[in-house]
């Protein structure tokens, strides 16, 4: 399990659950490394702002993180974390690599409405 | 006043960290603002080994320990923030961010250590995630089999250049100087390994691909003869530099953009110190940084003193 403070998605079974129950869905798949935990961060800090918005981890060395791996969106990506932004289930945005705070909220306010 | 604290400091890594929670701790109101995560380069050390007292700890955990450290002793920490002016002269220092808030203290501590060096070719950004890595434990085992390029000639650059042929098939390592900066054992080392080959005295000036990195082209620096190269990924290891851009022209930096300090961590201007990789030093670690926090909170908390009994003076005459 991740050591963060985010809510974490252990399975698949979890990941499906998560994406029927909320309308707007940040996830964050990676590890504990430096690519990951400024994304970790950022998100954390946004969950009192962005209250519209589920903020959750998953990691990646998870056979279950499949279902983010294998996502058709994250095809070329070759750098931790892969971020996944889905709105009604769909995916909207996928990100490769570190990600700060700006381009963060830029996405959340593009995809999801300020 | 909400926004006044006795002392600012510039950058929650181990140097801010640090002064943070010595200042706390003497009832010297602190606040650190941080662009980014808390930690800074701990943050990017997957096993810190030779901090004293603990044998071995990620600097995440450090980070955060040290986090928790100065928070209980009162501090306020802000991550994530983005510095839009300083004004460092006169007696009352004032930090605007980025949400215009605007914060004042008696004194200020530059703490904004380093980062990494980019190659700032095109592409490099379009691609970085997609086939350019800053970090082999990170992204290496996304190159199983795969032919990759480090870029550097340095200690970091050779000693993952060497770690990285555990994944790939095939490492090319590309320097722009015709001599590596890497002490021997590292170059011996990268030499003796049979995935590892050599192109010297060139630099990487594009990087092409379509969803992800495909090729680069290399200019060669004595001949100025461009080829282009297929490649998987690239690792770029090209050394670190001070973050003293928002800080040149208001206190004094030497040529490498360093932060010029006394041995009380005093800069030119009165009541501004400056503590940690940022600074002109010779040695850069976790310890050091820690030691020039501890020295840079403790003086400045005299000037502050000081401060305070002047304007009580003022007050009281
Ligand atoms: C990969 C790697 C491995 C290392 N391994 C070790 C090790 O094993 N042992 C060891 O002792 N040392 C190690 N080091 C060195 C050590 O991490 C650093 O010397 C030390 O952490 C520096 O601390 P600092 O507080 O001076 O700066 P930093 O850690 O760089 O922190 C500076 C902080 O200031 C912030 N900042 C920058 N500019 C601004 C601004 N304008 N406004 C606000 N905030 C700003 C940054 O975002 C950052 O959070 C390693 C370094 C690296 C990169």
């Amino acid at each position: 399990m991740l050591n963060t403070n985010l809510t974490h998605v252990l399975s698949e079974q979890e990941h499906a659950k998560l994406l029927q129950e909320n309308e707007n869905v940040m996830i964050c798949c990676g590890r504990m490394g430096p690519m990951c935990i400024p994304v970790y961060e950022v998100m954390e800090e946004l969950e009192g702002e962005y209250t519209k918005v589920k903020f959750v981890d998953m990691e990646f060395d998870t056979a279950d993180a499949k279902v983010i791996r294998n996502l058709p969106q994250v095809r070329g990506f070759q750098g931790i974390p892969f971020v996944i932004y889905y709105k009604n289930g769909k995916v909207v945005k996928a990100t490769s690599s570190i990600q700060n705070r700006e381009q963060v909220t830029a996405i959340l306010d593009e995809k999801f409405g300020k | 006043m909400e926004n006044h604290f006795d002392l600012i400091v510039v950058g929650a890594g181990a140097a801010g960290l640090t002064a943070g929670i010595y200042l706390s701790r003497a009832k010297v109101s602190t606040l650190i603002l941080n662009e980014g995560a808390v930690g800074g380069q701990m943050v990017l050390t997957h096993e810190i080994a030779n901090y004293p007292g603990v044998e071995s700890i990620s600097g995440y955990q450090l980070a955060r320990n040290m986090k928790t450290q100065a928070q209980k002793f009162g501090c306020v920490i802000k991550s994530n923030i983005k510095i839009t002016n300083l004004d460092l002269e006169g007696g009352t220092k004032s930090v605007e961010v980025n949400n215009k808030e605007v914060y004042t203290a008696h004194a200020i501590i530059l703490a904004t250590g380093g980062k990494s060096r980019t190659l700032g070719v095109p592409g490099e950004d379009k691609f970085k995630g997609k086939g350019i890595s800053y970090c082999a434990t990170c992204d290496g085992d996304f190159f199983q089999d795969k032919e990759i390029i480090v870029v550097g000639g340095g200690n970091s650059a050779l000693e993952e250049a060497v770690s990285l042929t555990k994944y790939a098939s095939k490492v090319t390592i590309i320097h722009q100087f015709d001599n590596f900066q890497a002490l021997e054992h590292y170059v011996e080392e990268a030499k003796n390994n049979s995935k590892i080959n050599f192109i010297m005295e060139s630099k990487i000036i594009e990087f092409a691909g379509d969803e992800s990195l495909k090729k680069v082209r290399i200019q060669n620096q004595a001949t100025q003869e461009i080829t282009e190269m297929i490649v998987d990924g690239v690792f770029i290891f090209i050394g670190y530099v001070p973050n003293t851009e928002k800080i040149g022209g208001k206190v004094a930096l030497n040529n490498y953009g360093e932060i010029i300090v006394d041995k009380n961590m005093a800069t030119n201007i009165a009541g501004i110190y400056a503590a940690g990789d940022s600074i002109a030093k010779r040695y850069r670690q976790v310890t050091t940084a820690v030691a020039d926090g501890t020295i840079a909170a403790l003086s400045a908390s005299e000037y502050i003193n000081n401060i305070k009994k002047e304007l009580h003076l003022v007050s009281t005459n």
